[in-house]
């Protein structure tokens, strides 16, 4: 219960925290020219990390999380990154993954939380970077330790570029699912079994202009996001606006009998999109 | 000395210095002009064609942004230019090479996709009085991106090349075809599906067999990727059936022999296309992917390191949903 209540609490914070940080951003008040450096970047960080996770310690680089991105962004739009998590480092387990990109116009890219006992270790998806950023993987233990892994990238625009390099075809196939399964061992990243959910959707970012009306076109993305098998939950996530159009996320887990994979994700205008998969 | 020669001296140096001073007036408002490039190398390549062969750089102040290919077509009555440059002060120094060529009105700019080498001028030449004509996209593709590009070229060519760049969107559009009559001559139009961009747009001069290919064909310099890879590769029949024998590609030697000129983009695209597609199917993720994706034609082209992994990186996430 308590959980609970600290759990939605948190959520609350996260959530005023990416509207008036969007709110700054849209006012023109937010990122200004100059260029982000590690020790500008770790300052925006400070700035805001109490608002999303209180007052409590953060231990750095214990080897709990990882997370890797290239060091300079190829198209800032989409920006692969990897995040690791020892198991063997957390006897307790991981409750959730929190990733943020200190110098985007919303730090907080998004909070994964992952199953109990599904046995996810490897999880990764594509961002947009909006500037030269550290970008985090900030992981709870069941204990209620946090450890955070960190990475510099060199990116500017992710977020105010449009994403989109086909927009009339981006609207018309929102919503759809594709699940890729990779056998173990077969390229796959460890033992476990090894899937990737893709998503059709603008996953809009809000900081776009409508042509016509000049107005912000409003930030339409994938808000909510769960998968599992069969009742048995593997990963879901909360995100924003950092994760890159068509949302992408590779992960492995612990299969457990023969049951589907199961997807179920909601967006910002309340549309849902579900679909499921037999394992092969 | 009479006293009349002694005035009419006096009345020179002090014309002279007069003169001089003016001459120093005249120069010290104008001393970005002062400072701009000496006007574009055009060069004739048919009966009334002419081009600016563009350099195989990334912009950047020491350039100008004098990196794409730019071009114009005279007619009887009125000229058309074929994109504006990279900054204003290299389509002011377009213009006026412009203007040493043909008395001709220039009523046309033709802009052939949104990228700010190519448009970055435009302003110079609508202040000149030329129509801008564009594909149906390109004003919505400027309203989303304007901002992007003057905030972040800023950083890239440096705050002297920006003043007075401004975005400025096409007056007549191009849904599919249209014809733009020169006086004794036309230009011949064609809107074009994603491709380079979602906005290209590719002029024919027929009665020299001449065609403007905006960014379709690159020459050279590795082509760049911000549409889409697979409507790219299927259009490349169709521009190769365009009634052209030569062409002014977007970047690459002007002029070059057409089709002929997209021979080697279209083998960069099949290769690019495999290695991604067995990447995919292989299971490598897009981050190991794009680091050896289309690696074999590293030799082939200039700006290979600076443009293939982003090609790649666009490619496998439209590939990955084949």
């Amino acid at each position: 219960m308590v959980d609970f209540r600290k759990g939605s609490r948190a959520a609350t914070r996260r959530a005023v925290l990416v509207a008036i940080v969007l709110a700054s951003a849209l006012l023109g008040v937010a990122p200004a020219l100059a260029q982000q450096t590690t020790s500008s970047s770790d300052k925006l960080f400070d700035s805001f990390k109490s608002d999303v996770f209180g007052d409590r310690p953060m231990l750095l680089d214990t080897g709990l999380v990882r997370i890797e991105a290239p060091k300079r962004a190829q198209d800032a739009a989409l920006v692969p990154v990897d995040i690791f998590i020892d198991p063997a480092k957390a006897p307790d387990g991981i409750k959730a993954v929190t990733m943020i990109i200190d110098a985007n116009p919303a730090p907080v890219a998004a909070t994964f939380t992952l199953g109990k006992d599904a046995g996810v270790t490897h999880l990764s998806t594509r961002v947009r970077v909006n500037d030269y950023s550290y970008v985090r993987a900030i992981a709870e233990t069941n204990a209620g330790e946090l450890h955070m892994a960190r990475t510099f990238v060199k990116a500017s625009g992710g977020c105010s570029a449009p994403a989109v390099k086909n927009s009339a075809d981006a609207l018309a196939s929102m919503g759809k699912m594709k699940l890729k399964q990779f056998a173990p061992g077969d390229g796959a990243m460890s033992k476990a079994q090894e899937l990737q959910l893709m998503i059709r959707h603008p996953n809009n970012s809000g900081l776009q202009r409508d042509p016509i009306t000049q107005y912000f076109i409003p930030a339409h993305f994938v808000q909510k996001l769960s998968i599992a098998q069969g009742d048995r939950l593997i990963l879901a996530m909360e995100g924003g606006i950092s994760i890159s159009e068509d949302p992408n996320f590779r992960f492995d887990f612990a299969s457990d009998g023969n049951a589907d994979i199961r997807v179920e994700a909601f967006d910002t205008d309340g549309k849902q999109f579900q679909d499921s998969w037999p394992l092969d | 000395m009479s006293a009349a020669s002694e005035a009419t001296r006096r009345g020179l140096l002090r014309a002279g210095a007069a003169a001089l001073a003016a001459g120093l007036m005249k120069r010290v408002p104008t001393a970005r002009a002062a400072a701009a490039p000496k006007p574009l190398d055009l060069t004739p390549i048919a009966d009334g064609v002419f081009a600016f062969r563009g350099l195989d750089e990334e912009m950047a102040e020491a350039n100008a942004g004098e990196i794409c290919n730019l071009g114009l077509v005279v007619g009887r009555e009125s000229a058309a230019a074929i994109d504006s440059g990279g900054s204003r002060v290299e389509g002011e120094a377009f213009l006026a090479a412009i203007r040493a060529v043909t008395d001709r009105p220039l009523r046309y700019l033709v802009s052939t996709h949104m990228h700010p080498d190519h448009i970055f001028g435009n302003a110079v030449f609508r202040d000149a009085g030329a129509e801008i004509v564009g594909h149906r996209n390109l004003p919505a593709a400027l309203e989303a991106r304007g901002t992007f590009y003057l905030k972040s070229y800023r950083r890239q060519i440096g705050e002297r090349l920006m003043e007075g760049v401004e975005i400025v969107p096409p007056t007549r559009l191009v849904v599919d075809r249209m014809s733009l009559d020169l006086g004794g001559r036309s230009l011949e139009l064609r809107a074009w599906k994603p491709a380079h961009t979602d906005n290209d747009l590719t002029a024919l001069d027929p009665s020299t067999r001449t065609l403007f290919a905006g960014d379709l064909a690159f020459v050279g310099h590795l082509p760049t990727l911000d549409g889409s890879l697979l409507g790219w590769m299927a259009q490349l029949d169709a521009l190769a059936a365009l009634d052209a024998a030569i062409a002014v590609p977007g970047h690459g030697p002007v002029p070059s022999l057409w089709p002929a000129a997209l021979d080697d983009e279209r083998r960069y695209f099949d290769v690019l296309a495999a290695d991604l597609r067995k990447a995919i199917a292989d299971g490598v993720p897009l981050a190991r992917a794009v680091e050896t994706a289309g690696l074999s034609e590293r030799d082939r082209w200039a700006l290979f390191d600076v443009y293939n992994q982003r090609n790649a990186t666009a490619a496998y996430a439209e590939l990955e949903w084949e």
